[in-house]
């Protein structure tokens, strides 16, 4: 009850800071690419349309999970509207958990939303391709597996939010953005991190990189878009392993989060 | 009060329309006076895709996609160029970089093989490069025989070297899932030579099993190009007759119709005229046909045993 009513708070908050303009900017982005692209991509239009849609889903919502992620503690303790919050019987985790759900509700209505527009247009698309045209595609315009690649951007996305909001509950918001963004990008490089041994000779850091790999985020295998848009299999075992890592990292940030703000000194 | 809180957003959006106005009405000027600043050359600061795929994150598809569109934007641009020192430097390393951010980026091998392969000013007149960017496309995708094939045609069409390519026909049929035919390729390329039948049979092969529409079209062209080849030996074939009754090459096709050695003037299969010189009696396709250039010089260039 009391997290439903922080979340339905972060979710309104989210529209009265005009959050969801974005999707107006996707709108406009898509439509306007599936004109340009046409012209001048050889037969390659629906492609870039699909890889076009899913990064944008996936850049506007690593933008949303991150500035909106980073204030949400942060800005409670600021206008000090924590106090009124901790008098009632809200105790702290509640407030991260509840905060952390009302962004993950305001990222899955702007991922759907963006999903429909992308499968509206593919679906116009499809529709008025030629026969010919269309036995040339790889996968079907409005192929049902790019559900797949969107569920595994919006979990990508729960998991950079519990990173923002894990450092929002001890840093600056300029600090925890720019921390943010560091794991974001070493999350889809960490594989190097297990490889290193090619290049590095001592047995100890080889082992503290190893540790690192298995450490630090690994956001690469939430990355299928260039699997699904070539029509290739994602099992439904890849999908449940990846998503389960995600959960229990998210889990691990939320606790720890939890914890570092409920011994935080607020006065 | 009222009227005065109403006049001031329309006197500020006519200082903002004034001031648009001005500084578009200045940039016109200066044009017209200095004029326009030429577009730069093309310009690849990254030529490593292994170093833009890693710095792309989880874009790397839809930076692949960038780099199609610039090497197709950059090839109809320098093929449309007037200038006679057109080049197409870039062309590889663009399409090199699309195949290294999406190594399945289908297309990019397949056509980008054909801009790297035509004879120059048509293409790149590259053949090693469009060998090379297909044996990059089997690499990373081992079960698409259509590239080995295509290696095959770069050989048989643009290099003329019939053992390569059936070498390569035969290696695309060793591909688990490739048409039975492509054995028969092999053995037709290698026995037949490049003789403009059986680069019929292997044109017609690739546009029926042709997986891009760009692709189907470029072996129709292929197909057109042929035909064109044989009604050339044709209309030469009936100017060497007029000649030898007339003593003279026909001046124009109008001569051979009036003869009765023609019903019409002859129209290549684009549509457009044939063009006869009348002082050395040859035949070829006319300047703004789709078919030119003919690959004169090339094996096609033999007519059928």
């Amino acid at each position: 009850m009391v997290l439903g009513a922080i979340a339905l708070n972060v979710f309104r908050e989210s529209v009265r800071d005009r959050v969801f303009y974005n999707l107006l900017l996707f709108g406009v982005l898509l439509v306007g690419a599936s004109v340009l692209v046409g012209q001048m991509t050889a037969g390659q239009d629906v492609k870039i349309i699909k890889d076009l849609g899913l990064a944008a889903t996936s850049l506007f919502g690593l933008f949303i999970a991150v500035f909106v992620g980073i204030g949400l503690v942060w800005k409670e303790v600021e206008r000090r509207s924590v106090y009124s919050l901790i008098a009632k019987p809200v105790r702290r985790p509640e407030l991260v958990l509840g905060k952390y759900l009302g962004l993950a509700f305001t990222l899955l209505v702007n991922v759907s939303v963006m999903a429909v527009v992308l499968y509206l247009l593919l679906g116009y698309m499809q529709w008025a391709s030629p026969e010919n045209l269309r036995a040339a595609w790889e996968a079907p315009a409005t192929d049902p597996a790019l559900l797949k690649a969107l569920l595994l951007i919006y979990v990508q996305l729960l998991l950079v939010t519990a990173i923002a909001l894990f450092f929002s509950t001890f840093s600056s918001p300029m600090l925890s953005a720019a921390l943010t963004f560091g794991f974001y990008v070493i999350g889809h490089f960490n594989a190097d991190l297990e490889h290193f041994d090619a290049v590095v000779t001592s047995t100890p850091i080889v082992w503290l990189l190893r540790a690192l790999y298995y450490l630090l985020p690994n956001l690469a295998p939430f990355d299928i878009t260039a699997k699904v848009v070539h029509g290739q299999a994602v099992t439904p075992g890849y999908l449940l392993m990846t998503i389960g890592y995600a959960v229990v990292y998210i889990a691990f940030l939320l606790a720890a989060g939890s914890y570092i703000f409920a011994r935080r000194d607020l006065k | 009060m009222t009227a005065h809180r109403g006049a001031r957003p329309l006197a500020f959006g006519l200082a903002l329309a004034t001031l648009v106005a001005a500084f578009v009405g200045l940039e016109v000027w200066r044009d017209r006076v200095y004029g326009e600043p030429a577009p730069g050359d093309s310009v690849l600061y990254v030529r490593s895709g292994e170093a833009l795929r890693r710095m792309s994150l989880s874009f790397s598809p839809l930076l692949a996609d960038v780099y199609w569109v610039r090497a197709v934007q950059y090839y109809g641009g320098t093929r449309l160029s007037t200038s006679s020192t057109r080049r197409y430097d870039l062309l590889y390393p663009l399409l090199d970089i699309t195949t290294s951010l999406d190594p399945r980026f289908n297309i990019a091998y397949r056509f980008g093989s054909i801009f790297l392969g035509e004879d120059y000013p048509g293409g790149a007149g590259r053949p090693d490069l469009a060998v090379a960017l297909l044996e990059k496309g089997f690499r990373a995708n081992p079960t698409r025989w259509q590239y080995l094939q295509d290696i095959g045609f770069v050989y048989y069409w643009w290099v003329g070297d019939y053992r390569q390519a059936a070498e390569w026909f035969k290696k695309a049929g060793d591909v688990p899932g490739a048409p039975w035919w492509l054995r028969s390729m092999a053995a037709v390329t290698l026995t037949q030579g490049g003789d403009r039948r059986s680069s019929r049979v292997l044109w017609q092969s690739l546009r029926d099993s042709a997986d891009n529409t760009w692709v189907r079209n470029n072996a129709s062209l292929r197909l057109s190009q042929l035909d064109a080849l044989d009604a050339i030996d044709q209309l030469t074939a009936i100017g060497a007759e007029f000649r030898a009754r007339a003593g003279r090459h026909p001046a124009s096709w109008g001569d051979l119709v009036r003869a009765r050695m023609l019903r019409a003037v002859p129209l290549d299969p684009t549509g457009v005229a044939y063009v006869l010189n009348p002082v050395t009696g040859a035949v070829t396709v006319g300047a703004d046909s789709q078919l030119n250039p003919l690959p004169v010089g090339s094996q096609a260039d033999r007519p059928a045993r």
